[in-house]
């Protein structure tokens, strides 16, 4: 069984999800994933979903999941490339996904990541003006 | 109603349910299902494999092509013989969960599908039958 990848791409992490990743590569990507964010100092996480071809309940709690461990930890994580199909069954299935973020395709979801840090930069910035 | 072709697969470990979503999307493939429908019925299939695993200790999932006057529909038939659902209007409802999921399971799996039937007795095994039609 293959490890997924996590490639670092500038001061962000890149994940691709494969097509048939079965639950138990998936939880061995949460931890591997956790442990890269906090040795790479990632500020941000791209998870590309473009490869997959279905997000049942479990996926969707792993996104979840992975999105809320990353934000623990500093870096926020967006998903993108979601297929059509897939974001219309995940709807139907009753899925919210409502804490995770999401783009189009990666430029996109690389230009939300550079944006939510540098409003972050800048928000520090104004709380050091303030004191 | 007759079953043109069935494949009976067993179901006890993360990679069963991996080989029940390629095989039930292979199915729908060829039987020229859209893509919108090939991922309901693969996501609908991949709850309930995992619930035959994690929950009935294993089982088995039967696919079955139909044909029914005029049109055909892919039937998969989940099997375990674990502990049984004692409520399964409860174990229907959105948000009830075990743990595992997101509680989205069955209620969901059975939004995802035209015909769904569920039969359970609790010490004996839970049975779960989806079909999509075209």
């Amino acid at each position: 069984m293959d490890q997924i990848p996590i490639n670092k791409v500038g001061d962000f992490l890149l994940v691709s999800l494969q097509v048939d990743m079965d639950d138990h590569q998936a939880l061995l990507l949460q931890n591997d994933l956790t442990n890269q964010v906090v040795k790479t100092h990632a500020k941000g996480v791209l998870i590309d979903v473009s490869s997959v071809d279905i997000v049942d309940s479990f996926i969707g709690r792993m996104l979840g999941n992975m999105a809320s461990i990353t934000r623990v930890l500093g870096a926020n994580s967006v998903v993108v490339g979601m297929q059509p199909a897939v974001a219309i069954t995940i709807v139907e299935l009753g899925l919210s996904l409502a804490t995770i973020q999401t783009a189009l395709n990666v430029d996109k979801g690389m230009a939300l990541l550079q944006a939510l840090v540098n409003k972050a930069t800048n928000e520090g910035r104004y709380e050091r003006l303030e004191k | 109603m007759n079953a043109l072709k069935s494949e009976t697969l067993p179901l006890c470990t993360d990679q069963d349910v991996l080989r029940i979503r390629q095989t039930v999307r292979t199915w729908m493939i060829e039987q020229t299902f859209n893509m919108i429908e090939q991922t309901m019925m693969v996501t609908a299939s991949s709850e309930l494999a995992r619930n035959v695993v994690v929950h009935g200790g294993g089982g088995s999932a039967r696919l079955e092509l139909l044909a029914d006057s005029g049109r055909q529909g892919v039937r998969v038939t989940f099997e375990d013989k674990g502990p049984g659902i004692a409520d399964i209007e409860q174990a229907l409802a959105d948000g009830y969960t075990t743990g595992v999921g997101l509680g989205m399971g069955l209620g969901g799996a059975k939004r995802l599908v035209n015909d769904f039937e569920i039969g359970s007795e609790v010490g004996k095994g839970t049975r779960v039958t989806i079909t999509k039609w075209k």
